[in-house]
């Protein structure tokens, strides 16, 4: 099994265990995970239909539109991400163990952007093809977003993790998250908006990985230290 | 080895209301310990208090003679907690649930299967826990304690839910694990028939 | 020095000694404020590209300096809180955010209003001060809302000083991301006020401003953290026996 008995499993044991919970949990319930994604799918649909059909406009609007929908539907899936653990006492369980908070909070948002995050960047070639976005663009978009979504979903471990337990925590962790998202946003949708124009987009690239890297080593600290705070 | 478990000068305030203050108690290996008081006096704070989810006012508790402040992961490596709640997930099934836990402290040599059918719910252990009745649920939470090598067992409520066989069972394991030198905290509003050496402590 | 430190920390003794601070920075404080208000409005000389518009400038640069100062109090006062458990510290936090909140609305407004003849519009999206400033005053609102959305206290405290060392690890990436943001459009690229070659008599009068107005800010911020602890602390002894007390509590 699990190491020699006798001892404190390793992290790594303990960091693997945590990802196949949340993901089995995630096979038990596909509807946490499409919903997301058919709510960015829709997001974006909504937009030519607000815009008119005209091809340049929307080619135009579609970094942006792209991002935000993505921003939004990946609020929407944060919301869950410890409100079930809270709920059914595993959480407390989970707060009792040797194991380093850390790890198992790492562990469950590395599970969060593996059900949420990667299946947007997976989707979004298809929608940036609708939306007429050049071919060359579309890797950008995708690695954009995929350094994006990872920010994202560190970030928003923070926020989810200082609102679960509390009354309209919804609400209250779009206001907590939004505005930090703020540089991701800018610098995601800057990024693809530029390569389709033809410029050069490294920078806003550059910046999205450092981003990452950033939130990556400080915000599951942060997760760990407000879900003690949140379960006292 | 002998272990202790003791509590210095305990104060715990809860919002507003002081739910206790100046509290002392040692514990030692063999020995069990019963918080005893109506609801909301207290007794489910002073477990998580332990456990080290809710903040002392003032005071400390010691395991081993030393503060378990300064050494939270040994304690915590030694402590097994039987919440209120089963606190496992209900889309798992007892033994996912039991395998991710055993990941999480350090374990006996009791594997899961061998845990569960001494709590006589082997044959559920393909089932998702939403499926099993309270009782149920709760022989499978009882499972992390006998899969852990823990020496302080911390049990709030254990008998909720249970029948007359499985307080029996329960009653029985409690005091096999005292017999073996184990130290055990457990909060009840009932009386507990567990022939150990015990201490009580009410709460007001 | 500990104890000394642990003494004004406490908060029967600073709900005491802060009465008697306030003073010392509220008359100078407002003297000042008089004063740079006078002179930037009357004697300092009209300024040849803005002609007078440029005069909000003496209520704008201290507001939007003590937008930030006060997040950085806030944040600072929170990890201190978070680290060494000081309830005073937590104190200064939540009464930090409403004065920030406050003075960044301030400078969000004189912004907008310099705007208007500057570029012939109330809001100007390109400018990355006042996105800057916006976005800072989005911060204090989603940490005031966390604040009110939790009933215990000491919970409130810590979980908000969590979101606002956050929030300020994250304000030097949001304006850097907000310059790049509006460098890469061409808008209305007018020198602001406050460069490198200012006038002295324009200049004075802006110093005593931003002075002034910090002096206020701590007299304020003294005020708040009084009535905070006074509340904070309404079921302990030396509340109850300060309001029995013949004067009251004042």
């Amino acid at each position: 099994m699990n190491g020699a008995a006798g001892q404190l499993p390793g992290l790594l044991v303990c960091l693997r265990a945590t990802l196949q919970r949340e993901l089995l949990l995630v096979l038990r319930r596909p509807g946490d995970m499409l919903n997301p994604l058919f709510f960015f799918a829709m997001v974006c649909t909504l937009f030519p239909l607000a815009m008119g059909p005209s091809e340049e406009q929307l080619a135009f609007a579609a970094p942006g539109v792209l991002w935000v929908a993505a921003l939004l539907a990946m609020l929407l899936s944060l919301n869950s991400l410890f409100l079930s653990d809270h709920a059914d006492g595993s959480l407390e369980q989970l707060l009792a163990s040797p194991q380093p908070l850390v790890v198992l909070a790492l562990g469950k948002t590395v599970a969060h952007w593996l059900t949420s995050g990667l299946p947007l960047v997976l989707l979004s070639p298809a929608l940036a093809m609708a939306f007429r976005l050049p071919a060359g663009t579309i890797w950008v978009l995708m690695s954009a977003l995929t350094l994006g979504t990872v920010s994202l979903s560190l970030l928003g471990s923070v926020g989810a993790a200082l609102t679960v337990g509390l009354h309209r925590g919804t609400a209250l962790l779009s206001l907590l998250i939004l505005p930090l998202a703020m540089p991701v946003l800018i610098f995601g949708a800057r990024t693809v908006s530029l390569s389709a124009a033809g410029d050069t987009y490294s920078m806003g690239l550059f910046a999205l990985a450092a981003y990452a890297v950033g939130a990556l080593s400080l915000a599951p600290f942060a997760t760990a230290a407000a879900l003690r705070i949140s379960n006292e | 080895m002998s272990n202790t478990l003791s509590a210095h000068k305990l104060t715990l305030v809860r919002g507003e209301r002081c739910l206790f203050k100046g509290l002392n108690f040692a514990l030692g290996s063999g020995e069990l310990l019963l918080l005893e008081g109506r609801n909301g006096s207290g007794k489910t704070s002073l477990l998580k208090a332990i456990i080290g989810l809710l903040e002392l006012e003032t005071g400390e508790f010691q395991w081993n003679g030393m503060p378990v402040r300064s050494q939270r992961q040994e304690f915590l490596s030694a402590s097994v907690w039987m919440a209120h709640r089963v606190g496992m997930k209900p889309d798992l099934t007892a033994s996912e649930n039991l395998s991710f836990e055993s990941t999480l402290r350090p374990l006996n040599n009791c594997d899961i299967e061998e845990a569960l059918e001494r709590l006589g719910v082997l044959r559920l252990k393909k089932l998702p826990l939403r499926s099993l009745s309270a009782g149920q649920q709760r022989r499978v939470g009882l499972a992390r304690m006998l899969i852990a090598r823990a020496t302080l067992w911390l049990m709030d409520e254990p008998f909720t839910n249970l029948d007359r066989e499985g307080r029996d069972l329960l009653t029985g394991i409690i005091s096999d694990h005292i017999e073996a030198g184990g130290l055990c905290v457990l909060a009840a509003h009932q009386d507990v028939a567990v022939d150990v050496p015990t201490q009580r402590i009410l709460l007001e | 020095m500990w104890t000394f430190l642990h003494k004004l920390a406490s908060p029967p003794h600073f709900f005491s000694y802060a009465k008697g601070l306030i003073p010392w920075f509220a008359w100078p404080g407002y003297a000042l404020l008089i004063y740079g208000s006078f002179a930037g409005l009357f004697l300092a000389p009209m300024d040849y590209q803005q002609k007078d518009a440029y005069r909000i400038i003496y209520l704008h640069v201290p507001a939007a300096y003590l937008s930030m100062m006060a997040y950085v109090i806030m944040a600072v006062a929170g990890g201190i809180g978070l680290i060494w458990r000081m309830k005073l510290a937590h104190a200064v936090a939540a009464s930090a955010a409403p004065i920030g909140a406050s003075f960044t609305f301030l400078a969000l407004a004189t912004g907008s209003i310099w705007g208007r003849p500057m570029w012939g519009t109330w809001w100007e999206w390109g400018d990355p001060r006042l996105m800057s400033e916006l976005i800072l005053l989005f911060l204090y609102i989603g940490y005031m809302a966390l604040r009110g959305a939790i009933d215990d206290t000491a919970k409130a405290d810590k979980a908000s000083a969590v979101l606002a060392l956050v929030g300020a690890v994250n304000i030097p990436v949001i304006h850097f991301s907000v310059e790049w943001w509006s460098s890469l459009h061409q808008g209305p690229t007018l020198v602001r006020a406050g460069g490198p070659a200012m006038d002295t008599s324009m200049l004075y009068p802006l110093l005593a401003m931003i002075l002034g107005a910090t002096l206020v800010f701590v007299s304020l911020l003294l005020r708040r953290v009084r009535s905070e602890v006074l509340q904070r602390e309404q079921r302990t002894r030396w509340v109850k026996a300060l309001v029995l007390s013949p004067k009251g509590g004042r």
